[in-house]
């Protein structure tokens, strides 16, 4: 059984709980109550939604017209939303898989999430790990320049940053080495 | 996935290639291109066929279909005589091991090219020590390549890939066998030098902290390519 709890969602609770439930909304309409199990199930197995996070980020994204409700039940309990993506949420989500990270430190949890969503929405998540890694290349570039015209102090900095930089690549390699596994995984 | 049609103004491009071994398709579609002073890294998995792509450009392996023109004339209606004088003149070679003649000096190795082409030895042997100085190896000309240092031997290989003054050097995973610091000593002197004669350099390479001496990197996977500057 594949495991997600060996990564932190602290990055995705930070940054982008909204496209991730735009992510999953893509398949279907759902409730904020289905919405947070997809989540927790996908991505935060050691570090579940609270129910207030959800329905805070879902009133957001309401209010930015990148979801609409799709319908409310009346039960014996208070009435359930259930939540449909617009197409400007789609457009959302779009964007947000095609903008590649800014490198960074720990980066790995918010491309672990891009490229599940990317399989379960059925995109290219190759594409995501091609421009991750040509971003990436960008800051290493500019360090590798800097380092060729600085003194010892300069390049020692540099090569701190290359050798992160360079971790990040190795893992990005590898996931692409794993898509199609990933991908049968993600849609059980 | 695959390239658009070559920019203007580039050297070397390739278009749509198609190449396989037996059942196994290295190149499924292809392309590239590179212009005059510029270094671009060929980047992909093992097995993705950057290797095959390298060897289709540099006119040791035909393609099975596809474009490849060099400076303007299309390689295919070149005959195996003119693609060998090609290689001999216009473009150089590093490898990942150094490919050095045992029984030669280095700078008997380094001035080899120029001797095929018809230089004499004096002449050849005296440009030849000039590339070794350029390449910080010039105190090894009389030694053999088993008497020199892995690092040392890459940049005798670097110094003979440059001495025919090649408009496009073919480096495949030129650093592959070294650690990081002649790693990246061999990449400087060999950027710097081919910058210096406005020589095109081909980067097949794996390794990322290789590709950031490259000015772009084209991607290859699953024998399809994809130029991540063109692509953005």
């Amino acid at each position: 059984m594949y495991t997600h709890c060996v990564y932190t969602v602290c990055r995705v609770l930070g940054m982008s709980i909204g496209h991730t439930l735009l992510g999953l909304l893509e398949s279907g309409p759902r409730h904020g109550y289905d919405l947070k199990r997809a989540f927790d199930e996908k991505f935060g197995h050691d570090r579940p939604l609270h129910y207030g996070q959800v329905y805070s980020t879902m009133s957001r994204l309401l209010k930015n017209g990148l979801v609409e409700v799709d319908g409310i039940e009346a039960g014996g309990g208070p009435e359930r939303k259930r939540y449909a993506i617009t197409d400007a949420g789609i457009t959302d989500v779009e964007q947000w898989l095609a903008t590649p990270e800014k490198p960074a430190e720990y980066l790995q949890s918010t491309l672990y999430t891009k490229v599940v969503l990317a399989l379960l929405t059925h995109r290219d998540a190759g594409d995501i790990l091609d421009n991750q890694r040509s971003e990436h290349l960008r800051s290493m570039r500019i360090l590798t320049d800097r380092k060729r015209h600085g003194d010892l102090a300069d390049q020692l900095v540099c090569d701190h940053a290359l050798f992160h930089l360079e971790a990040d690549l190795r893992w990005l390699e590898l996931t692409a080495a794993r898509l199609d596994k990933l991908r049968v995984e993600v849609a059980r | 996935m695959n390239a658009p049609a070559a920019p203007a103004g580039s050297l070397l491009t390739a278009e749509d290639l198609r190449k396989a071994y037996g059942p196994t398709v290295a190149l499924d579609g292809a392309g590239f291109s590179i212009h005059p002073g510029e270094v671009v890294a060929v980047m992909g998995p093992s097995g993705s066929g950057k290797s095959t792509l390298l060897h289709c450009l540099a006119g040791i392996v035909p393609p099975d279909s596809g474009s490849i023109r060099y400076a303007g004339r299309e390689m295919a209606t070149m005959n195996d005589a003119e693609r060998s004088s090609l290689r001999r003149s216009e473009f150089g070679f590093v490898f990942q091991f150094g490919q050095l003649v045992p029984e030669l000096t280095c700078v008997e190795n380094v001035a080899l090219p120029l001797r095929l082409n018809g230089t004499s030895r004096k002449e050849a042997e005296k440009t030849a020590l000039g590339w070794m100085q350029r390449l910080e190896v010039d105190d090894l000309a009389k030694k053999r390549p088993g008497e020199v240092s892995g690092g040392q031997g890459q940049r005798v290989a670097v110094a003979r890939s440059l001495v025919t003054g090649p408009r496009v050097l073919f480096a495949d995973e030129p650093t592959g066998a070294l650690d990081s610091l002649n790693g990246e000593r061999v990449m400087e002197l060999l950027t710097d030098a081919a910058r210096s004669t406005n020589a095109a350099v081909v980067l097949v390479t794996h390794e990322a902290r290789v590709a950031a001496y490259s000015d772009r990197e084209i991607v290859v996977r699953d024998g399809r390519s994809r130029d991540m500057e063109r692509a953005v």
